[in-house]
């Protein structure tokens, strides 16, 4: 792989350090080949686990961190500060009026039977929550002028509160900054090394909630975040580290602890980022066109759609749920993430009986403490892992490369508390319980592949994380999917995925017009002052670099409510700009909702400039030459969720398999971290590059993507 | 056997997502503000008997519980044998869809290889159909809009061009209610097509032998949870402002043997104006009621609905006959729940919420654009008062129950028409005290962007009659209607916002519950240092805080 990457870069030895919940992962790479491992995650000093992953990892390629030509760190300390309200005293100047967009939300009970539910709390109580006299209105115009004195007044309220970072949140500032920036240099004449975030530079977009909450939640982790990265910083220096500290950010992008420090929000999903780039990095690498990412671990599983090897983007995003995994119970936040599905189905998902006599599983998860009732630490639960094992597929002797064994009586004893009460056998509810949880990421992804307004069936599934493998086959079958890959280093996906991740920044602000009222002159403009702020922020660390820009903007027919975000070719086209975009947005539109609206007006609302180097490419790999048919290093009995019924399965271990190894499920491929279940019906194949690559046999599959194909 | 047990579970949830797909499709392509950012829409799957199987969980219990029971009467005009691939029926008839003529219902049929194997409706409410607007001062039904019998919408993928140019021409927003019909069917579409691909992955032909597993499976469950209530008669009577006069609304809880059957008798009488409302939405929020406190967690299908049933004098205002007017009709039914709740808080004590604030939807119409051009414009706004304290909860602020639509942020409210909303808060003091507060209303007052006259449709409850505390707790804050310039408004009618001026509305707040001498300090203190309660009246409200060391 090493050339491009090298190129884009600047090296050749390459580390990468994922700080999640349970664990910190650390992948290293030299040249092609990649070393990882997994400590775990220090959560008193974070720093202390990155460093002691660091050692190992460097100990097992015998080098020394001075080596390294670059060093890409990701965390889910920001999500974790939000999760666990541990962020700063904030307070909040906002405009008279609007003191409680925060707190009052949407007004929107997300679950319409429930009355026991509590919205989440806001970040800054109403007490804090201070009201100046300034109005912006429609389109930017001045309503009431800036009142410099209330301003003044709040400097002592906030010394007396003694406030450790401060937002600052103007209504209609997305289109006119100018009281937000003046109350910022009037805050910093008099209070200096006071952090401010202003809604216009955080989340410069129109709706005032998501703003709002964004700016407050960006204030509320900065100094925890600022303290963090510098402490890093500093104990990686010492420790001898010459390389670029780079930062992964929610979108797959990568940027430098200065601007990570101003914008830590924007660091919240950089864990699952990383992992929607690493299947993306893999998409390119085996030119597999449009694919899924599916990431199942412990706890949840995350989906992504991957459009020609790039992670489909969106800027709002959910943190800190309250409620299960339920839409509308967690905090908003506009910033530019990968757009993905996160479900409560992991190895650790809790099964159990609901009113009605139905198999449910998960949210509910029994984690890695107690675990499933399999690992013997005093779980009781029926979980999705000790599923797995009664049904065969996962190696009781071999799992976690033989590290840990596994109580098959205690799984089995889980598993019949969900069997006893619906008159089945631990077999059967066992197999059900699989069934449900692999229907429920299904869904999941079928509902998230028309909120992207793309088609699913012909793409290929790839599957990473802990538990992936073991129910690509069953999800993709449930959505139609004819194919799924499981690449090499599955179980550290997301810090390997940060090697193939751009130097990238994106900022987006709100500009309301009609397409009619649009000029090529105003756009550049328009375009030339997002440049001036982004590009430096690139410039700085992708040095010389050939840079990429991509422009996009949400429009959306006069009146309605939903935007469509639209790529928009650079340059731009010197005349007829409102015709050019209208004819982009009714093809999208046309795409996604299957038809146009004649005669109706179209309006832009938002604005999105991305900056970025190209994104490292693995090297393609060469399809094997000669195919061959492995033998089994044994066999062993699995129960058939197809036929309810036990049959004899194949075993392999997949160091054994050689690219070209071809080999017709049932069947399962084990590896110190995972296991790849084959069903019945598909065939898996080795590739050149060692990712195993499963395909389904029947014709029937071939003639549903082909009508596939044609609907889309 | 078993594994057909499993096989039918999977295919159950199937269609549930089916229904949630086709509730995304149409939020996406939806037009008016009310369904995009608020939600306002429902979806369901149903046998082609006309039970609904399924439904996506969206959208508000008048447009969820109506629809289930509108599409049975589709199918009386329209047997199942005379439908063909791509088409689209409609109607907005308030007596057999969702209660007023701004509600559109539309069904579409689902094929299987050329037979016909379900159907999918939605219903959306659309921001204008004509008539007077949404407004509660129409004095019969042929004042407020075009009506649209059941008829074809779409037949054999052709659009029934004649009634959509009626529809665009009799709508002060034709653009948005022609985007939100093609939004329906596109949906409806979805569904079809969606249907017909899982059927053929499961090998079923029919929905037959499924629909009997939910319907069964779902009774059963919604019996047992009702066994849990004591038989019996339990009684009810509320007081509501009205229009007119005052309303009184009266209902008998009959539980038996699994069953509930509520009977009306004994509550007043129609109003002269648009507030009456039809039984099908009388029976859409009576039954959400039971459903929140008794069966929350069982899934909304005609199985969910078999065990409760209705009864109301003809003519009364939860039952008006054509053609009494119903626009408003939120107005009573979103009173129902609370009554209802009072009925079920006495068999099942300690577990029902004190009563709640309402919605406050007023329709604000200008005459002139942005750019001060003449152009009629009508805007449909969302504002929650505050619920009602749970039994171990506050209630939630600025929130409002039964009906939890998302409110429009101000920014796209002035986006979307020349208003400014100077103010959107919560409302201090005005939730009821108690162990557990009631949740604050809120205070909005709202003008026009430069000098231009508005004018409003009021349709607002609890400005004389409160929510009510329960268990001990006390009455929330009634709710007020004024200019800024301090002239007091009706709290029902179209009424004109001067020059210059603004109106404000005091939103009520929910009522409290339990003794508020129980209430935390801690708690009040919070209230007290966030401004929500002032110094005042928490010494009037917890005459413990007034003695303690906070005060």
């Amino acid at each position: 792989m090493a050339a491009e990457a090298a190129k884009a870069l600047g090296g050749t030895s390459r580390l990468g350090v994922d700080i999640g919940g349970t664990f910190t992962d650390a992948a290293l790479l030299v040249g092609s080949k990649v070393f990882s491992t997994k400590v775990l995650t220090t959560h008193d000093a974070p720093e202390r686990g990155v460093l002691q992953s660091i050692d190992k990892v460097l100990a097992d390629a015998s080098m020394k961190l001075s080596e390294v030509d670059i060093f890409i760190h990701g965390t889910t300390l920001a999500t974790n500060a939000l999760i666990e309200r541990k962020g700063a005293k904030i307070a909040m100047l906002t405009t008279e009026g609007a003191r409680d967009v925060v707190e009052v939300a949407l007004s929107y009970r997300f679950d319409l039977f429930d009355l026991t539910i509590d919205l989440p709390t806001p970040l800054v109580e109403r007490s804090l929550r201070l009201p100046i006299r300034e109005r912006i209105g429609y389109r930017g115009r001045t309503l009431v002028p800036l009142n410099e004195e209330d301003i003044l007044r709040c400097v002592e309220r906030i010394r007396e509160e003694n406030i450790e970072s401060l937002a600052i949140c103007f209504l209609h500032s997305f289109e006119n900054d100018a009281h937000e920036k003046r109350a910022r240099e009037i805050i910093r004449q008099h209070l200096p090394d006071l952090p401010v975030s202003i809604s216009s530079e955080v989340a410069g977009e129109i709706r005032e909630y998501e703003r709002f909450t964004t700016t407050t939640a960006n204030a509320y982790v900065q100094p925890l975040m600022a303290a963090y990265l510098d402490r890093l910083e500093q104990r990686l220096q010492e420790s001898g580290l010459k390389a670029p500290f780079l930062l992964m950010l929610s979108d797959g992008g990568l940027t430098d602890v200065g601007t990570a420090k101003k914008y830590p929000i924007r660091l919240v999903e950089s864990g699952p980022a990383g992992g929607a780039m690493f299947a993306a990095a893999i998409a390119r690498q085996e030119k597999l066109g449009d694919v899924v990412s599916f990431d199942m671990g412990g706890t949840t599983a995350k989906i992504c759609m991957i459009n020609s090897g790039e992670p489909e983007t969106a800027r709002d995003f959910e943190v800190a749920r309250v409620y299960r995994f339920k839409k509308g119970s967690g905090l908003p936040l506009r910033v530019p993430v990968i757009n993905m599905v996160e479900i409560g189905a992991g190895g650790g998902s809790i099964a159990h009986r609901d009113s009605l006599g139905r198999i449910s599983v998960g949210p509910e998860s029994a984690g890695s403490q107690p675990g499933p009732a399999a690992y013997g630490r005093g779980g009781t639960k029926p979980t999705v892992s000790d599923a797995d094992l009664v049904l065969g597929r996962i190696n009781p002797a071999g799992f976690a490369g033989g590290r840990m064994a596994l109580d098959l009586d205690a799984a089995r004893k889980a598993i019949s508390l969900v069997g006893d009460t619906g008159g089945l056998s631990a077999d059967e509810a066992a197999a059900g319980i699989i069934e449900v949880v692999e229907e429920n990421m299904a869904s999941a992804a079928r509902v998230h592949a028309i909120e992207c307004g793309k088609s699913i069936i012909s793409r290929t599934l790839v599957a990473f994380g802990g538990a992936a493998p073991l129910h690509a086959a069953g999800v993709a079958r449930k959505i139609g999917m004819g194919s799924f890959v499981v690449p090499p280093s599955a179980g550290v996906g997301s810090a390997v995925g940060f090697f193939f991740s751009p130097i990238a920044f994106e900022l987006a602000t709100s500009r309301h017009k009609l397409l009619a009222e649009i000029s090529t002159e105003d756009l550049n403009d328009l375009l030339a002052s997002m440049e001036s702020q982004v590009l430096p922020l690139v410039e700085k660390v992708a040095r010389s670099a050939k840079l990429y820009r991509r422009y996009r903007c949400s429009m959306r027919y006069v009146g309605q409510g939903h935007e469509i975000e639209v790529e928009i070719p650079l340059p731009l086209p010197k005349s007829d700009i409102s015709g050019h975009l209208k004819e982009l947005f009714e093809e999208k539109y046309q795409l996604v909702y299957g038809r146009k609206l004649p005669g109706a007006e179209v309006e832009a609302l938002s604005w999105a400039l991305w900056i970025g180097t190209a994104s490292p490419a693995l090297d393609a790999v060469d399809a094997p030459d000669t195919t061959y048919e492995p033998s089994p290093k044994s066999t062993r009995r699995i129960y058939d969720t197809y036929s309810y019924d036990w049959i004899e399965c194949a075993v392999y271990w997949r160091e054994d398999l050689r690219p070209g190894a071809v080999l017709a499920g049932p069947a399962v491929i084990e590896e110190s971290e995972t296991t790849t279940f084959v069903p019945g019906g598909m065939s898996a194949r080795i590739l050149g590059t060692g990712a195993i690559f499963c395909t389904e046999l029947t014709e029937s599959r071939a003639a549903e993507e082909a009508r596939e194909v044609i609907h889309a | 056997m078993r594994k057909s047990d499993i096989a039918m579970q999977i295919m159950w949830s199937r269609l549930a997502t089916i229904c949630e797909e086709q509730a995304q499709v149409m939020l996406r392509a939806a037009f008016s503000a009310a369904v995009r950012e608020s939600g306002d829409l429902s979806a369901g799957l149903f046998d082609i008997e006309g039970r609904m199987l399924a439904q996506a969980v969206t959208g508000t219990p008048g447009h969820v519980n109506t629809m289930a029971s509108a599409v049975v009467h589709f199918l009386r005009k329209f047997p199942p044998q005379t439908m063909r691939p791509g088409d689209a029926f409609v109607t907005n008839d308030p007596w057999l869809a969702s209660g007023h003529l701004h509600d559109v219902t539309v069904v579409t049929p689902a094929f299987l290889q050329g037979s016909i194997v379900g159907l999918f409706a939605a219903t959306v409410h659309l921001v204008d159909i004509g008539g007077r607007g949404f407004g509660p001062d129409a004095r019969d039904l042929y004042e407020e809009g075009i009506q649209v019998p059941h008829m074809y919408l779409v037949r054999e993928g052709v659009v029934n061009e004649v009634l959509m140019e009626l529809m665009r021409a009799n709508s002060r927003e034709p653009q948005q209610v022609e985007g939100d019909i093609y939004a329906i069917v596109a949906a409806g579409e979805e569904g079809a097509r969606r249907l017909s691909e899982v059927m053929t992955e499961f090998g079923e032909s029919s929905l037959g032998r499924l629909g009997a597993h939910i319907l069964e499976q779902t009774e059963k469950a919604t019996r047992k949870a009702i066994s849990q209530l004591p038989d019996g008669v339990y009684r009810n009577h509320t007081k509501m402002d009205g229009y007119e006069s005052p309303i009184d609304l009266r209902v008998a809880m009959h539980v038996s043997n699994g069953s509930i059957h509520l009977d009306f008798e004994g509550t007043s009488g129609i109003s002269s104006f648009g507030i009456n409302c039809p039984l099908p939405y009388t029976q859409a929020y009576s039954f959400y009621a039971i459903k929140c406190v008794v069966a929350p967690d069982i899934p909304s299908n005609h199985g969910a609905h078999e065990p409760f049933s209705i009864s109301a004098p003809d003519n009364t205002i939860v039952n008006p006959l054509r053609p009494a007017a119903v626009a408003a009709r939120h107005v009573v039914g979103h009173m129902l729940p609370d009554l209802i709740l009072g009925c079920l808080a006495q068999a099942m004590k300690g577990q029902v919420p004190a009563e709640s604030g309402m919605m406050w939807n007023p329709t604000i119409r200008g005459y002139r654009d942005f750019a001060g051009n003449d152009r009629m414009w009508e805007y449909f706004c969302l504002f929650a008062a505050g619920m009602g304290a749970r039994p171990k909860q506050d209630g939630l602020d600025g929130t409002a129950f039964p009906s939890a639509l998302k409110s429009i942020p101000v920014e796209s409210l002035e986006t979307g028409a020349p208003l400014v909303v100077w103010k959107k808060e919560l409302r201090p003091d005005s939730g009821g005290a108690g162990e557990f507060r009631g949740g604050m209303g809120q205070i909005l007052e709202i003008g026009a962007l430069g000098e231009v006259p508005l004018r409003f449709q009021a349709m607002f409850e609890r400005v004389t009659n409160a929510a009510r505390g329960r268990d001990g707790g006390s009455e929330g804050a009634c709710g007020k209607v004024s200019l800024s310039s301090g002239k007091q408004l009706r709290s029902k009618g179209q009424q004109d916002i001067p020059l210059g001026d603004c109106i404000v509305l005091e939103l009520p707040g929910g009522g409290g519950y339990g003794d508020p001498s129980k209430r935390s300090l801690k708690a009040i203190a919070k209230d007290v240092r966030n401004g929500l309660l002032t110094e005042e009246a928490a010494r009037a409200q917890y005459p413990h805080y007034a003695g303690s060391s906070n005060a």
